[in-house]
């Protein structure tokens, strides 16, 4: 773990979205490795480099609050836009939402705060340029002065991650003494089920993967990629 | 079409007075309210609704700025034989798969879109592409939008002078036997906030919009929708909303020069008592009437503490 990063992130709401209850949206407890991934991402990736998570704090006390949306019931479908493309017009390639509409419920988590640690490895991608102190460098630098890809999000785009970079020697942000009670695994480890681990996009298919996520004090352990935790 | 090279982001400040600015179907479309701070919310995808609006109003018909999520019943008789005509066709070939045979015709199919949605090519979309789960990130991204005070919605009863149908008049008719004046009257109910000003924080990437080819131009329409399309949303329910400031800062190059927060953090909001700033969580605000109109706020930008490489503009 020679490359280990930790960064801190938080925002006003939260959706890690569980698969089992994902059309009334009902987000998990913590924040999954999957979405955590996602923000390390957002500030830094390239093909030579795969992020592994290694551990999640949660800062915060766990709380939810409902939110109910008019959202669409349907995606583009491609075919039409294949036969407007042909045709070179575009009529009859809208959608009337008045006429597709569902109303979802999403229950989120409220003022969520992080701290992310990971570390990444190199991939058989990576060329003779690559080499792990420069990628580190650029994520760093990125991190710290808060540029990105693009804004980061927890779990959904309209609930924006912001970040910040926690130096090597610096000490971790305090934990809200209200997030130190048995709910959060402080005394014994609170076992949170079974939760997505990631999903293999290099499967066909794209598998989902699982492990049996646990907080401990306040902090949720992520099994490593290929060990025998990650379930599919 | 120059490409958007360099990052923004935004803070939009709005009012709303004695109107609802956006239903919680939850709650019987009351106001959205955080029910434990009782500040008052309006959600991305209300925002994002209206500036659609707005586009699809200000370029009708214009190429490249078609909208793909469109509201309301458009269906006219020529739509619909277009429709039947497609219909048939679609069945003719109902056993072809729906995803694109290989990615170059994914990318092409979604490249159509961008090129002739403005909604696809700014908010992105779900397309049964299969390429990358068929989804096209757009770069611009817009968060809940939060009252800076806790907002009381009031609720208003309100009378109509007819029922919809005999039915309605007999259930009347039985079950009143006093003044024969109110035979028809039926009662609804109305949702009000008195005032509110709220904030939403927008953001948007210089590299996703190298991919779907949001330029310069659809920044300047995004921030022309954002300042005006309250203007034209104009509805029983909303009473009078207006878009007060737009403050976007923009960095020097694409990935950014300072974090989002740190420069959301130099809006300052507060409330204006006899022209002078007081911070919203002063205690000496507490014998102060709530506000009503948005002079009762001050907005203040902190310009001292703003990081190189960012420049503020103030578009509204």
């Amino acid at each position: 773990m020679a490359y280990g990063i930790r960064l801190h992130v938080w925002g006003q709401h939260a959706l890690f979205t569980r698969p089992e209850l994902k059309v009334e949206r009902m987000s998990y407890d913590v924040m999954t490795p999957s979405a955590a991934r996602g923000i390390l991402e957002a500030i830094h990736w390239k093909p030579a480099i795969r992020w592994v998570i290694d551990r999640i704090h949660v800062l915060e006390p766990i709380r939810f609050q409902s939110i109910r949306r008019n959202e669409v019931g349907h995606k583009a479908p491609a075919g039409k836009i294949r036969q407007a493309m042909k045709r070179g017009d575009l009529e009859d390639l809208q959608l009337l939402v008045d006429e597709d509409r569902q109303q979802r419920a999403s229950a989120v988590l409220v003022a969520p705060r992080y701290v992310i640690e990971a570390h990444f490895d190199m991939t058989g991608k990576a060329g003779p340029d690559d080499s792990a102190g420069k990628h580190l460098d650029i994520f760093n630098r990125r991190a710290a002065r808060g540029q990105c890809f693009h804004q980061p999000c927890l779990g959904t785009r309209e609930f924006t991650a912001h970040f910040d970079l926690i130096p090597p020697e610096a000490p971790l942000p305090a934990r809200n003494p209200k997030a130190e009670t048995a709910e959060h695994g402080f005394g014994a480890p609170r076992d949170l089920g079974f939760m997505l681990w990631d999903i293999d996009h290099g499967k066909p298919g794209r598998p989902s993967l699982f492990f049996r996520a646990a907080l401990r004090d306040g902090v949720l352990d992520v099994p490593q990629p290929g060990s025998a935790e990650v379930k599919g | 079409m120059t490409t958007l090279s360099r990052r923004h982001d935004f803070v939009l400040i709005f009012d709303v007075t004695n109107g609802n600015p956006n239903g919680d179907p939850d709650a019987g479309n009351l106001p959205r309210l955080d029910p434990e701070t009782n500040h008052g919310l309006v959600t991305d995808v209300s925002l994002k609704r209206k500036i659609r609006n707005y586009v699809e109003l200000a370029r009708e018909g214009a190429e490249g700025h078609h909208i793909y999520v469109q509201e309301g019943a458009i269906l006219n008789e020529k739509h619909r034989q277009a429709y039947v005509a497609l219909r048939g066709d679609e069945k003719s070939k109902k056993d072809a798969k729906l995803n694109p045979r290989d990615d170059a015709e994914a990318t092409a199919l979604r490249d159509f879109m961008c090129r002739n949605f403005f909604d696809v090519r700014t908010f992105g979309a779900v397309m049964s592409t299969g390429i990358n789960c068929g989804q096209v990130k757009g770069p611009v991204q817009m968060t809940f939008a939060n009252s800076v005070e806790p907002v009381l919605p009031v609720e208003i009863s309100i009378t109509r002078m007819a029922a919809t149908n005999e039915a309605e008049q007999k259930k009347k008719a039985e079950g009143d036997d006093s003044d024969q004046r109110t035979d028809n009257r039926t009662m609804g109910r109305k949702h009000i906030v008195p005032y509110g000003l709220y904030v939403a924080h927008g953001f948007v990437s210089a590299k996703f919009a190298e991919r779907t080819g949001f330029s310069e131009a659809d920044l300047d329409l995004l921030f022309e929708a954002l300042a005006n399309m309250f203007e034209h949303d104009r509805a029983a329910a909303r009473g009078e909303m207006t878009s007060r400031k737009l403050i976007v800062f923009r960095h020097a190059n694409a990935l950014g020069n300072a974090p989002a927060h740190r420069l959301f953090d130099l809006v300052q909001i507060g409330r204006n008592v006899d022209g002078e700033f007081r911070a919203l969580d002063d205690r000496g605000l507490s014998n102060l009437p709530p506000a009503r109109k948005f002079t009762d706020y001050s907005v203040h930008i902190d310009r001292e503490r703003l990081p190189e490489g960012v420049e503020i503009l103030e578009l509204l």
